[in-house]
């Protein structure tokens, strides 16, 4: 009983906690200026629009407990797995300190967030990728931390969500990272052949090996506006075939010209897209 | 004699003493046996010295080795009645990913490999071995090929990466990569991935969800390749040789940290000082492979590659 107790609080510990503490430990000032058309936006403002300039639209970056906050049914989210621990399999040089300086800066124990919550009251597994971490990348932590996303999913046979912001594989973890996104498939193979949906929702940025693995595989591709998605990067891709790119080259816009994400959306309107989109898929229908 | 590389200094100056010596004997009537005959051990004694004592550097260079047998060398010594089958059905056909299907020993296999070019004009036609999006949707397609004629599927990784470029990234190449690894997550046959040289990064793994992936003793598998570590981890290229050493790409590496299954063993000095002896080499090898599988039902198959990269990473919790 008393166990059930100190279980119970714990998980909530793991609710609110840290929610708090990402919002206080990002070093925003009390002005925010937008980086697109220099607007000068009240810090606390921003959080109302979902963090959109409401000037010109430019998606500023989000945590990934402000995703959580913005995403679903008030109070449902629970997350996992936060006891995972990064190791330094190839023993790089101050490896081990910059993951934990940057676990103390988001109050995440890596750069994935993950869960289960309601939207529009059905239940979804989430992995909510966060750029503060070591630029998103993907890591042992990282993949697993979506496996075990996926599999509880799949078990429950509920849908996943995975929201994508990753600079791609973490250098430091070797080709470790780079099984990561063969980890993640082999999962995300088992929930498909379920039956089970699973959206993908790129924001910036969405490269490397994490655009090469789930986050382009989704049954539904979303992408923020003007997001960075690509394989490569720009200035290698420029040096390769000698000749600029164009202005929107690798952006959401133009992936969806080139036919490869189903919608761009509008963060404001992605909640409530997402929560028909799941609706749509209810077993049976409404 | 192929290109020599830096590491292998040692050896080829002693192997020109003892051909000038012999020359001199021939031209000029003196009885030296004795002490060509000594060096000619040291020579053997050297060799087995260095080639058994190469730093992740020196198998670098092994692996990208100009003469280094390729996806279709090993393929005309492996497979009898061999067809190469062309296309993704869809945009066009990428000479940097060769397959077809054909027997091994008895049974038959579809085979499906990445294609670098021996020379310059044959880099061209096939990109360095570096595959557009194309490239990889015509392997899957021959996948899904064998799968449904329950064929064994053997890939041979052969590439610095999928190829950065502008077209490649217009048609999908990410897009390309992720779906063959969600795919070959759940094919019903058996799939053995052989590294033969540089594995690099996701546009090697795209042929690489296998049941079994080994690698040549020699053959790199990395996340990036050494001079792009050295660059994006100390800003500086020319690090690369620390980069090889530091990020861990060689087989003995991979093997420790369990991502794949065999070192398969080089002839001394490397696959291009004998491709054929090679060929023998991975044969064995192979045949163990698919021998496991022979009673393994499809459910079983699909099981046991989960299990396999299911358990890839290094964590505590
Ligand atoms: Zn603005």
């Amino acid at each position: 009983m008393i166990r059930d107790l100190f279980t119970k609080n714990k998980k909530k510990q793991a609710i609110t906690i840290p929610s708090a503490d990402a919002k206080n430990d990002v070093p925003e000032g009390l002005m925010t200026k937008c980086p697109e058309c220099k607007e000068i936006i009240l810090t606390k403002d921003l959080m109302k629009t979902a963090k959109v300039c409401p000037k010109c639209d430019h998606h500023f970056k989000m945590t990934a407990w402000e995703r959580v906050e913005c995403l679903f049914d008030k109070d449902t989210f629970e997350s996992m797995d936060d006891h995972l621990k990064t190791e330094n399999p190839l023993n790089f040089p101050s490896y081990t300190e910059k993951v934990e300086s940057d676990a103390e800066k988001t109050g995440l124990n890596e750069a994935v967030l993950t869960g289960i919550g309601k939207i529009g009251g059905n239940e979804v597994a989430v992995a909510i990728m966060d750029s503060h971490f070591r630029m998103g990348s993907m890591g042992s932590v990282v993949g697993e931390k979506i496996t075990r996303a996926v599999e509880k999913a799949t078990e429950k046979g509920i849908p996943v969500l995975i929201f994508s912001a990753s600079g791609g594989a973490r250098m430091q973890e070797g080709v470790l990272s780079l099984m990561q996104m063969a980890k993640t498939s082999v999962a995300l193979k088992r929930h498909a052949d379920n039956g089970l949906l699973f959206i993908s929702v790129m924001t910036y940025p969405t490269t490397g090996g994490v655009s090469a693995s789930f986050a382009s595989v989704g049954d539904i591709n979303i992408a923020e506006p003007k997001a960075l998605i690509g394989f490569a990067g720009r200035r290698v891709i420029e040096q390769t075939v000698r000749e600029k790119l164009p202005e929107d080259f690798q952006t959401a816009e133009f992936l969806m010209e080139h036919g490869q994400v189903d919608a761009v959306i509008h963060r404001c309107e992605m909640t409530e897209a997402l929560a028909k989109l799941i609706e749509l898929h209810v077993k049976g229908g409404k | 004699m192929s290109k020599s590389l830096a590491f292998e200094e040692p050896i080829v100056k002693l192997r020109e003493k003892i051909n000038e010596l012999e020359e001199f004997t021939s031209a000029n009537d003196v009885d030296l046996s004795d002490e060509i005959g000594k060096l000619k051990t040291r020579l053997s004694n050297l060799e087995t010295e260095i080639y058994s004592n190469m730093e992740p550097w020196d198998r670098v260079q092994v692996a990208r080795h100009p003469a280094r047998p390729t996806t279709k060398d090993y393929i005309a010594e492996l497979f009898e009645d061999f067809m190469e089958l062309h296309g993704d059905r869809t945009f066009g056909d990428d000479a940097a990913i060769v397959g077809g299907i054909g027997f091994f020993e008895t049974k038959p296999v579809t085979v499906i490999g990445h294609q670098r070019g021996k020379d310059t004009k044959e880099n061209v036609k096939r990109n360095f071995g570096m595959p557009h999006p194309e490239g990889y949707r015509k392997a899957l397609r021959l996948m899904k090929q064998a799968e449904k004629f329950g064929r064994p599927i053997i890939c041979f990784i052969d590439t610095k990466g999928a190829y950065p470029g502008k077209a490649a990234e217009e048609r999908g190449q990410s897009e390309a990569i992720a779906r063959n690894l969600v795919e070959m997550a759940g094919l019903k046959v058996p799939v053995v991935s052989i590294v033969i040289g540089e594995g690099g990064s996701g546009g090697a793994l795209a042929l690489g969800v296998a049941n079994h992936i080994h690698m040549l003793e020699h053959s790199t598998y990395s996340v990036i390749s050494p001079e792009g570590a050295a660059s994006i981890l100390w800003k500086d290229s020319s690090l690369s040789k620390q980069a090889a050493e530091a990020m861990k790409i060689t087989a003995p590496h991979l093997k420790e940290m369990k991502i794949i299954d065999e070192i398969i063993p080089e002839v001394l000095g490397g696959a291009h000082r004998d491709p054929k002896a090679q060929a023998l080499q991975i044969r064995e090898v192979l045949r163990a492979s698919l021998d496991t599988f022979r009673e393994m039902d499809e459910g079983g198959i699909i099981d046991d590659r989960y299990k396999k990269f299911r358990k890839i990473g290094v964590f505590s919790e």
